[in-house]
């Protein structure tokens, strides 16, 4: 097997606010090979933005990475300097998020925005650089590019705007793109589109990509391997088809129980019960256990990683088969 | 773009035109001025002369048309007190004020903002605290106050810089200025100081507030994630972002304070049109107070219009009339 891209050990960031220490992301492990597509799911609050910034050294103080790696291409990142990460934002790892309205600068054009991020990793004259941003948009899916360049954002409806953003973070041909939401703001044709092209785009780049979403159904439709997030932890995690046919945490279990694609027609949704604990006082045990019909007395300790073949789970009581959810 | 223009300037027409009314009615209420023009042991003959000369006999509307009328051919009336046109009076103070009042402003502003971006991107550096804390003495200490120490420590003690006056001027398209002669410039120092201590401590928290509010939206993390320079973030995204309030507060600071640079004004002595109105008001010489009022409507007016000029220049938004 190659060496993956990108590979995250134990990676736990806090928040350190006044309220109390934040356990944003908690002991996160997982593998990325080139190329490679991973859906990240779980509900709000879970953390998954958190892991994106932290993948990029990007968490805003009161916040910090407390312990563990963060290598991509063979260098460990987290014990770089703020210089040296950044050479290699935007050129080997990137992101884009949820709300393309956001993202993009309203007073400067779209050529300006693309121009600076070229600038950021290269000198091309100037001709060049329209060029090459043109070029992009139009990979992109955006029409008559090279006139658009003059644009601003406002010009663009939003599921334009997003694929600006996602040109900008294509740019350089990253190793890896951190994709937080980027399609839940956009109605769903778009959404679709944009998917799907981004998937086309990743694959010809070889770019590896992280899928953020709290939506299920979408990621499993891209993404070849899945990791399930609870709060701050991943509680389970390897390739989508196993997972989603057999899942062994009662999390998965209850997230695929309530796709409505699971329910029979006719039937209400289901939904597990309760809500996300707070991330300031978490459980010492499995933070999932107030709200699982399985938990036992033993679930009050942190259960660790069981592995199994490509997949792995943080559970004592595993689903066993596939049969007890769907019945 | 000529469009927004045109209504902007219609906007202004109106806004000036609803002033001049208020202003003449507002200072009709304040006094008659008669007993202050007329000495006391005048005869009734007099009196009544003087009166129908100034036009006082005539109804309050009549008068305002006639104000109105002389005021679209350029005159602003006679003051009562000195007898010469309102216009060359105000005319020949108003430079000392501008000079003086820019000067304070646009140093301020530099100042500020550069100071205010620092202290908001790294906000917990001790630098940032001590700037925060010279701000807080800039809100809180009395203006005519730092005047006098300020008069009393570089004047009276160094003996560094002059406590008053507006020093040597020279000509410039007909009107004398202080600021292009070494002496006049040493003159400006000390006032401007005084007057700029304020915007300075008020920049310095708008540009801190904005700064740290910009620097945690998506926008920059969006920036940083495409592994741009910090400078570039600051240069290119956060000094676009943050121009918008701070232009409006450049705006209206350059107004109230040509409006109002009294207090600086009589504390160093300075021969602008702020010591002239409060002169004016003591003897109720109503046309100087009428005109001033006016020019300083008009003053905030043209202001008003020229920022939104700017802001429609420099934010794609507002220029192509997408609301926010
Ligand atoms: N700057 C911060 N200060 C304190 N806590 C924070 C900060 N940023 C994030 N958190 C906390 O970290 C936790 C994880 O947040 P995160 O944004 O990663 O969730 P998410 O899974 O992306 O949710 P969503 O689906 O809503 O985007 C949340 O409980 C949040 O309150
Ligand atoms: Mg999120």
């Amino acid at each position: 097997m190659t060496d993956p891209v990108l590979s995250v050990k134990n990676l736990s960031t806090q928040f350190f606010t006044r309220a109390g220490v934040v356990k944003a992301v908690d002991s996160v492990t997982f593998d990325l090979a080139k190329g490679e597509i991973m859906g990240l799911v779980g509900e709000s609050g879970s953390g998954k933005t958190v892991t994106g910034f932290s993948l990029l050294g990007l968490v805003d103080a009161p916040g910090r990475i407390v312990e563990g790696s963060v290598k991509l291409n063979g260098t460990e990142l987290t014990t770089l300097s703020q210089k040296d990460l950044r050479t290699r934002r935007g050129r080997e790892i990137s992101m884009i998020f949820q709300d393309p309205i956001a993202t993009l600068n309203p007073m400067l054009t779209v050529g300006q925005q693309v121009r600076l991020a070229i600038d950021a990793h290269e000198k091309l004259s100037h001709r060049a650089a329209d060029a090459r941003a043109t070029e992009l948009l139009s990979q992109v899916g955006i029409p008559s590019a090279s006139v658009r360049l003059r644009a601003y954002p406002h010009e663009f409806s939003g599921g334009m705007r997003q694929r600006v953003a996602i040109a900008i973070a294509l740019l350089h041909r990253p190793s890896v793109i951190v994709a937080d939401e980027p399609t839940t703001a956009l109605d769903v044709s778009i959404q679709a589109q944009i998917l799907f092209q981004m998937r086309d785009l990743a694959a010809e780049t070889g770019t590896a990509m992280i899928w953020i979403s709290h939506d299920l159904a979408v990621v499993s439709s891209l993404a070849s391997k899945l990791a399930v997030m609870y709060a701050g932890r991943i509680v389970e995690q390897g390739p989508t088809a196993t997972l989603l046919r057999d899942p062994r945490h009662p999390y998965t279990a209850g997230l695929i129980a309530s796709l409505p694609a699971t329910a029979k027609p006719g039937t209400p949704l289901t939904q597990i019960p309760g809500t996300t604990p707070s991330l300031l006082s978490l459980p010492p045990g499995c933070p999932f256990a107030p709200r699982c019909d399985r938990s036992t007395d033993r679930c009050e300790v942190k259960p660790q990683i069981t592995l199994q073949e490509s997949r792995g789970w943080r559970c004592f009581h595993p689903v066993e088969k596939n049969a007890e959810v769907l019945a | 773009m000529l469009g927004f223009i045109i209504q902007r300037f219609l906007q202004a027409a109106m806004v000036m035109a609803v002033m001049s009314v208020i202003v003449f009615c507002g200072v009709y209420a304040i006094g008659n001025p008669i007993d202050i023009v007329i000495p006391p042991e005048a005869t009734q003959d007099i009196r009544e002369e003087a009166i129908r000369r100034l036009g006082l006999d005539r109804p309050l509307y009549e008068q305002y048309f006639i104000f109105i009328s002389n005021l679209l051919q350029g005159d602003l009336g006679r003051s009562f007190v000195y007898n010469i046109p309102v216009l060359e009076l105000i005319g020949g103070r108003l430079p000392a004020t501008l000079e003086l009042v820019l000067i304070s402003v646009i140093a301020a502003t530099i100042l500020g903002v550069s100071l205010g971006i620092y202290a908001g991107y790294r906000p917990d550096s001790r630098i940032s605290k001590t700037i925060m804390a010279v701000s807080v003495l800039g809100f809180s200490v009395p203006s005519f106050w730092v005047g006098l120490i300020l008069i009393l420590f570089f004047a009276v003690n160094l003996g560094w810089l002059p406590a008053g006056g507006r020093g040597e001027t020279t000509e410039i398209w007909g009107v004398a200025w202080s600021f292009p002669t070494p002496n006049g410039l040493s003159h400006i120092v000390l006032p401007a100081v005084n007057l700029a201590l304020f915007k300075l401590a008020m920049m310095i928290r708008l540009a801190r507030a904005g700064t740290r509010e910009i620097m945690l939206t998506d926008t920059i993390k969006f920036a940083r994630a495409a592994g741009l320079s910090e400078t570039a973030i600051l240069r290119r995204h956060l000094l676009k972002l943050i121009s918008i309030p701070i232009i409006t507060i450049f705006g209206l600071e350059l107004g109230s304070t040509l409006a109002f640079a009294v207090v600086t004004e009589t504390i160093f002595s300075w021969p602008g049109v702020g010591k002239l109105i409060i002169d004016s008001i003591g003897v109720l010489d109503r046309p100087v107070m009428v005109a001033y009022l006016i020019l300083v409507a008009f003053l905030f007016v043209t202001i008003n219009f020229v920022v939104d000029l700017v802001f429609a220049l420099i934010d794609p938004r507002i220029r192509h009339g997408v609301s926010k």
